[in-house]
């Protein structure tokens, strides 16, 4: 109620401010003039009445300026007439204003929006319950993470006591059927158990069972809110409802929560149990329990720790038992890689988002600096105005009051221009962002971010606007106003010249960090991809339908027709007009195709019985060589001689010919390609050498056979168009002609191979585009830096510039006195940064392609930018300086 | 001329106010003057502080405050208790007496 009260009046008194005014005015009057009639009734004349009762109450004016600043609301106005002057302090300097501000957005938008995309990824806790409880776990080839196989999961799960539980899964891309066009779903194939490890619950229906994970179990699947909208609208009826994929018909028991991510496939739309065959395990080594194709994870018990579950399984990993026999290629020889699952998804890219943050941490820095020298130049140059200020009775409180609103002000400004920056910058990460980057969709502008980057600033600019009140006293008075006529040079320059020259030696770091990876990305453009791609339209073809299945009466019969199929589909592409040549693949170079699919062990004839190679197995069509350019360097292509009755053919990549036959020829030689127990492959040709995984990648050992006869007939493949105008505007033609043969065949990936070797790329460029955006920005925030001091370093010293032109010094001389002080800086920002940039490089060695991280080319290139564009900064203060003209100079003093 | 103290004591400002205004309906100076008279010149009232203390007790909801003629025809300011000043009033008494008969009884004690 009495605060109310308080309110309301306030309100009254701030809205009718000159009502509450004149009231108090009358009451103090009437107070002094019931004075005065108390002392004219003693007998005083009317005169020595008002002067008695002036002496008796003292000076009315402070009186009455006490009771008017009663109330909260006196606090208000003194804001609000603070906050009119410094706005219009910010407007009489426009210059000032506008650099402030752009250089506060920047520096708070670009951090808040970097900081906003990292943090879901690195840092911030995954979207389920006790998430740092969950570990991933991983065979080791080559000391890297490697998929591993149903039988090690059974044993690692029947083993291990430190987890909770355990589940295996897989990509599973089955063939929705029954709608307007054939089309191939993302989803996973996992244990009963994987949403338990997760720790998310279905919102509709039920989990998996564990007697629904057994081989030929019951089909069921379980969706996610994204697909069940699609393609259910959201009807909760849909438990029980069936859908057919794959010519399959699975019953939906479940629908996952909106809210529900799953991080390690976020594309996934569909879940279904695995249902591995247990009984094979310990009796067949050459059956799916035993391929290494299988991802793992688990959830420590409660306390179970982590060291105590690496512990154990890296103990279980290096004793084997009897009762859990393993084949070779599951020795579990060298031992398991156990990770969080944080850290998991965000390995491939960690050291790319961590070098970002620190490029942005660094613009951060220069823009905090920049600001702090933009203040500390203005600040000298308002010295006079403080000193005439306090001459004139303002109180040093009320000063310091006046520049904290004026710094507020600035970064507020700053701040929600910021804000729109970082807006801009998270949608614009979002889109450039590469594939394969985790949580994108969790991606949003980050509060505590922003709050943190104005923050800084903020305080960052408070404390420096506050500096020149600190020299405000009135003691100082006189000898300031004196000085402020005459501008000697300020105490600050010092001060100012060091943060000109780190801001320098920042902006080379970031320059020469963007220059690395513009050069690394240049040698990567330049790298002959050994086919060539332009014109080439893609697509992969999935044959799913029980027309493909092995009937058990006649074994092969599911492979003919798959192959049937494709011989057919190609030979319809080939008729389409605009084609000039067309072939297909198993495994498509520089696609996402998972190439670890593809990779088998190779044994040549002539190599001994425990050695031999891991190849890309490619089946191909013929005219495949033809299509994608891959030169044929001795023998033949695989052709259409190649059929099932004729003698199995191979061809080599030139790197694994030369290696395995070195003087040699290889055409004639015999190896194995996966399952020894089949009839030898005969070198027929060497082609060469592609890049498969990535342009920066070497991976030499390149097998090709033909589709015809290779030990399956791969569900999947890959067709490869060579067109004569534009190959995206040949893929309607192309897909049409593939559904003419059958139209349940789901066509996915439709891609030109420009675009493919573009996204192959994507997270290099993603992080070059980046450092660009950053290496420019602290270019451009240093070359106002530079301006500044020197321009603040001109006009106080006009005189000693007047002086010396008077004693005849020349423009010249005057222009380069100016142009060598910013130089000195310069190569002062120069010198430093480049030290800098040798230990800051080692962030980027992984990113790197082709260059050493203290390549001098680019070193020497961006230290001749920036010497550019400090010249060009310095320019326009030296040539005031140099057209200071003396009589005047000197008659102003 | 000896330099009598003769500010109120701190914190009894508001109390001396009400107390004051218990009796009458008065303005500003006339609540000095009183204070002054009925104290025997021991305490003299600063208007500064006496008018802004009136602003907080009409604000507090203690005082209302109406514009009138003063007997001499002057425009002035009344204040007026309201019924929780007389409360407070009270209270302030209430506490004022506790407080100084404390006060009297420690410094009544013999050395």
């Amino acid at each position: 109620m009495a605060l109310w009260r308080q309110f309301s009046y306030g309100l009254r008194s701030l809205i009718h401010r000159s009502v509450k005014d004149s009231d108090d005015d009358d009451e103090v009057r009437q107070y002094f003039e019931e004075t005065v009639a108390a002392w004219q009734a003693r007998g005083l004349t009317a005169e020595d009445a008002k002067r008695a009762a002036r002496l008796e109450l003292g000076n009315m004016t402070a009186v009455r300026e006490q009771v008017r600043s009663y109330g909260w609301e006196n606090a208000i106005r003194t804001i609000a007439s603070d906050l009119g002057y410094a706005a219009r302090q910010l407007r009489g300097h426009p210059g000032f204003t506008i650099v402030s501000v752009l250089t506060l957005a920047l520096g708070v938008g670009a951090s808040t929006a970097i900081f906003s995309a990292v943090d879901p990824i690195l840092f911030r806790p995954l979207p389920y319950p006790d998430a740092s409880r969950i570990l991933t776990i991983w065979n080791t080839y080559q000391g890297a993470r490697s998929e591993l196989s149903f039988g090690t999961y059974r044993e690692l799960a029947q083993r291990s006591r430190s987890f909770e539980s355990m589940t295996i899964f897989e990509l599973w891309q089955p063939a929705l059927t029954g709608g307007e066009l054939p089309e191939r779903l993302e989803g996973q194939s996992v244990s009963a158990s994987f949403f338990q490890v997760l720790g998310v619950a279905p919102v509709l229906g039920r989990d998996f069972q564990p007697s629904e994970d057994v081989f030929n179990g019951p089909r069921v699947v379980i969706l996610s809110d994204r697909l069940w909208q699609r393609l259910f609208h959201g009807d909760p009826g849909v438990l029980g409802r069936s859908i057919k994929l794959d010519d399959n018909t699975f019953t939906v028991i479940g629908v996952m929560p909106h809210s529900f991510e799953d991080v390690l496939s976020s594309s996934t739309d569909i879940w279904t149990p695995a249902q591995y065959d247990t009984r094979q395990i310990t009796r067949d080594f050459t059956g799916a329990t035993w391929g290494n194709h299988l991802r793992m994870a688990g959830r420590l018990r409660p306390g179970a720790s982590r060291a105590q579950a690496i512990e154990e399984l890296a103990q279980i990993a290096s004793t084997p038992w009897p009762d859990f026999p393993r084949p070779r290629w599951a020795s579990l020889k060298r031992g398991l890689i156990v990770d969080s699952l944080q850290d998991d998804i965000a390995h491939t890219v960690r050291p790319a988002l961590l070098a970002v943050l620190g490029a942005v941490l660094l613009v951060l820095t220069i823009a905090c600096l920049n600001v702090v020298n933009l203040l500390l130049a203005r600040s000298a140059q308002r010295r006079g105005e403080f000193a005439v200020r306090a001459a004139l009775g303002a109180s040093k409180q009320r000063i310091v009051r006046q520049l904290i609103t004026e710094s507020l002000l600035l970064a507020l400004l700053g701040g929600v221009l910021g804000l729109a920056v970082a807006g801009a910058g998270v949608r614009a990460l979002i889109a450039l962002s590469p594939p394969g980057l985790p949580r994108v969709d969790a991606i949003t502008v980050d509060a505590m971010a922003f709050a943190f980057a104005f923050a800084v600033t903020t305080i960052i600019g408070v404390v420096t606007g506050l500096i020149p009140a600190l020299h405000v006293s009135r003691e100082e008075v006189r000898p300031r106003l004196e000085q402020s006529s005459r501008r000697t040079a300020g105490g600050h320059a010092f001060t100012r010249r060091a943060l000109v020259v780190t801001e320098v030696a920042l902006a080379l770091v970031l320059l020469v960090a963007a220059g690395l990876l513009l050069h690394s990305m240049l040698r990567l453009v330049a790298v002959d991809p050994g086919f060539d791609p332009s014109h080439l339209l893609t697509m992969q073809v999935q044959t799913s339908g029980h027309q493909f299945d092995d009937l058990p009466s006649s074994p092969g019969t599911g492979d003919n027709a798959r192959r049937r199929f494709f011989r057919q589909a190609l030979d319809a592409v080939r008729q389409v007009h605009g084609v000039e040549q067309a072939a297909f693949t198993s495994l498509l170079p520089l696609s996402d195709d998972p190439s670890w699919i593809s990779t088998y062990g190779s044994h040549f004839e002539n190599d001994d019985p425990q050695g031999g190679h891991n190849v890309f197995r490619y089946a191909i069509s013929p005219g495949y060589c033809a299509a994608m350019s891959i030169p044929v360097l001795s023998g033949r292509c695989i052709d259409e001689h190649d059929t099932a009755t004729s003698p199995p053919a191979a061809l080599l990549s030139e790197s694994l010919a030369r290696s395995q036959f070195p003087g040699q020829n290889p055409i004639g030689k015999r190896l194995h390609v996966g399952p020894a127990d089949r009839p030898w492959f005969t070198v027929a040709g060497v082609v060469g050498d592609v890049k498969q995984t990535s342009l920066a990648l070497n991976e030499p050992n390149d097998v090709y056979l033909s589709t015809e006869q290779t030990w399956f007939a791969d569900q999947t493949l890959s067709f490869v168009i060579r067109t004569r105008g534009d190959a995206a505007a040949l893929a309607p033609a192309v897909k049409n002609a593939i559904w003419s043969v059958d139209r349940n065949q789901p066509i996915v990936r439709v891609a030109t191979m420009d675009t493919l070797v573009a996204v192959t790329e994507a997270q290099r460029n993603f992080v070059l585009i980046l450092f660009e955006a950053f290496g420019l920005v602290a270019l451009a925030l240093a070359a106002v830096g530079m301006y500044g001091v020197l321009a603040g370093s001109v006009a106080e010293r006009t005189r000693e510039i007047g002086v010396r032109a008077a004693l005849g010094a020349s423009r010249g001389n005057i222009l380069a006195l100016i142009l060598r002080d910013g130089m000195r800086l310069t190569a002062l920002g120069i010198i430093i940064g480049s030290c800098a940039a040798v230990f800051a490089s080692h962030a980027l060695v992984t990113l790197l392609y082709g260059i050493s991280r203290l390549d001098w080319m680019t070193y020497l290139g961006v230290i001749a930018l920036l010497t550019a564009v400090a010249a060009i900064a310095c320019w326009t203060p030296a040539w005031r300086a140099a057209r200071v003209d003396p009589s005047i100079t000197l008659r102003a003093e | 001329m000896t330099d009598l103290n003769t500010d109120v004591i701190q914190g009894t400002l508001d109390m001396l106010i009400l107390k004051t205004l218990s009796l009458e309906p008065l303005h500003g100076f006339g609540i000095g003057r009183r204070v002054e008279q009925i104290s025997r010149g021991v305490f003299k009232v600063n208007p500064g502080s006496l008018l802004t203390a009136l602003q907080r007790l009409e604000r507090a909801g203690w005082l209302d405050s109406e514009w009138r003629q003063t007997e001499n025809a002057r425009r002035a300011k009344f204040y007026r208790l309201t019924r929780t000043g007389k409360r407070q009033l009270e209270i302030e008494t209430a506490d004022w007496t506790r407080r100084a008969s404390a006060i009297q009884r420690l410094l009544r004690q013999e050395g």
